[in-house]
């Protein structure tokens, strides 16, 4: 679709059949919840505040002075502690420099919440929504623990390694780095994920990956009994990362904490440092039950149930002919 | 200097890597779920064609190759270098062996090829994907043989070698393709 000429990018990325396949899809995720009792939501697309993840940009409005939402999971955790219970949301949300077969910078979220689960309960919930969503039987989600995995297919102790012993992984493995002495151990094991685990992935079975370390939780939970992990799941469909999913964490001291350090790893690496969302924050303080929350890429999923290798070939128009 | 951030790669692009001028030949948008996030790229290696792969964080920068690429007129060698004319300016340019390759078989006086100047300096030399070079010496043609597949040797005025059809003689005019290096058509002057 990048062959198109000037002349022809008016037309839509995806086919018009394409089309009629996402909204059948939209259709069926609203049955999905709406026969589980939980309730569609939508918060606001415009935030005050930007996330904090040294991984993510925000794009930002000059004025007033608002950024784009890359994900709703702070104003809908808003709701769950306003007392909201279960909640779904569809919306599109928007992350800066993220292009790619995969990626989109303007992308659909399926994002939900369930009080009272774990994050286990909720990895069998996604396993449910997908297979209620695919029109072929799928083989069960296999489950895999992230150490388990690392070991699996890249022989890597992600407990145990070094950069050093990483570096030589990577370089066994053919990847060649541009510049390898500028990398953390936390990138080379994003690295080994990305270039020696889901590469495997491509041809396996669909897999929970769940037990992350506790330094790449995101706003997970810690386990309580093995504070080097922390409840948090991925799922992974013919390789691609399909959803990211946790036992909340709904401490606010803590999630103060995971804030500031995050911002710091953001001065450390040259990047903004945008205002964080004390509104969340007042309302983890005023309390929130413990509750397990997921989101799931829509485009990517509709990619993977109509078989198309872009995503562009599932939205409408794609970034570049938006 | 210019520079390049990752998120402007794209296709065609030209990056110094190693301190060689490389062409970004495939960019690939890679990232785990909530991690770093990279690209991985094919690069081509200017000067000697190599295509490797190499993988770059998000936001690293490299240096941009002052690349570019020029139509010009083949003129004349003197063993040495292969001189080239840019047919709008008049201005001369040479381009010595490292350049020029192999495709000196292919080259002839006025046609127009494809020279890439890396810092104003040729690195290297792309003829027109169809040339038309005179046959020096082959078997003697045989008539009428037009059995599908039968070949032979010929040498051609720039001294490439390529298989023809048996029917071809020497001093007879052929279309070749330069990229494969083979025979097209016979061509009536």
């Amino acid at each position: 679709m990048s062959g198109d000429t000037v002349q022809n990018d008016w037309r839509p990325s995806a086919t018009l059949e394409t089309l009629r396949q996402r909204a059948e899809l939209l259709h069926r995720i609203r049955e999905f919840f709406s026969s589980r009792g939980v309730l569609e939501v939508e918060t606001p697309i415009l935030s005050m505040a930007a996330t904090s993840d040294p991984s993510l940009e925000s794009f930002s409005l000059l004025s007033p002075n608002r950024y784009l939402h890359t994900s709703p999971e702070l104003a809908m955790k808003r709701l769950l502690a306003a007392g909201s219970g279960p909640i779904y949301q569809l919306c599109k949300v928007f992350r800066r420099d993220e292009s790619g077969r995969h990626h989109n910078p303007e992308f659909t979220l399926l994002e939900w919440y369930r009080p009272g689960w774990s994050y286990r309960e909720l990895m069998a919930e996604v396993e449910a929504l997908i297979h209620a969503l695919s029109s072929t039987p799928l083989p069960p989600i296999q489950r895999l623990s992230y150490r388990e995995a690392l070991l699996t297919h890249a022989g890597v102790d992600p407990f145990s390694c070094t950069t050093e012993s990483l570096l030589q992984r990577l370089e066994r493995g053919g990847i060649n780095l541009h510049q390898p002495r500028s990398y953390t151990l936390r990138q080379l094991l994003d690295l080994v994920m990305a270039e020696l685990v889901e590469t495997q992935l491509t041809h396996a079975p669909p897999l929970f990956i769940y037990d992350y370390p506790a330094e790449q939780a995101a706003l997970a939970k810690i386990k309580p009994d093995a504070p080097h992990l922390a409840e948090r799941f991925e799922l992974f469909i013919q390789g691609v990362e399909l959803a990211n999913g946790f036992s909340e964490l709904v401490d606010g001291a803590e999630q103060e904490q995971r804030f500031r350090t995050e911002l710091q790893q953001r001065e450390e690496a040259g990047l903004s440092r945008p205002p964080i969302d004390r509104r969340f924050l007042a309302a983890l303080h005023h309390g929130m039950e413990a509750c397990a929350g997921v989101a799931l890429g829509v485009d990517r999923l509709l990619m993977l149930l109509l078989g198309k290798e872009r995503i562009a070939e599932v939205i409408s128009f794609d970034f570049e002919r938006a | 200097m210019a520079t390049y951030s990752t998120s402007e790669f794209k296709r065609g692009m030209k990056i110094m890597i190693d301190g060689n001028p490389c062409n970004i030949v495939e960019n690939e948008f890679v990232k785990p779920g909530k991690g770093q996030a990279f690209s991985r790229v094919k690069i081509r290696n200017l000067i000697n064609g190599r295509v490797v792969e190499k993988t770059f964080k998000s936001n690293e920068s490299v240096e941009a190759a002052d690349v570019v690429e020029s139509e010009m007129q083949y003129l004349y060698t003197d063993g040495e270098q292969w001189h080239f004319m840019d047919p709008a300016t008049y201005e001369q340019i040479a381009a010595d062996k490292n350049a020029v390759g192999e495709e000196y078989k292919w080259l002839r006086d006025q046609d127009n090829c494809t020279i890439t100047l890396w810092n104003g300096a040729a690195i290297s030399v792309t003829p027109p994907n169809h040339v038309t070079l005179r046959v020096t010496e082959t078997e003697p043609g045989v008539r009428g043989d037009t059995a599908q597949g039968a070949t032979k040797p010929c040498f051609l005025e720039t001294g490439a070698e390529i298989l023809v059809p048996l029917f071809v003689n020497i001093d007879d005019m052929i279309k070749v393709d330069t990229r494969t290096g083979s025979y097209i058509s016979r061509v009536r002057d």
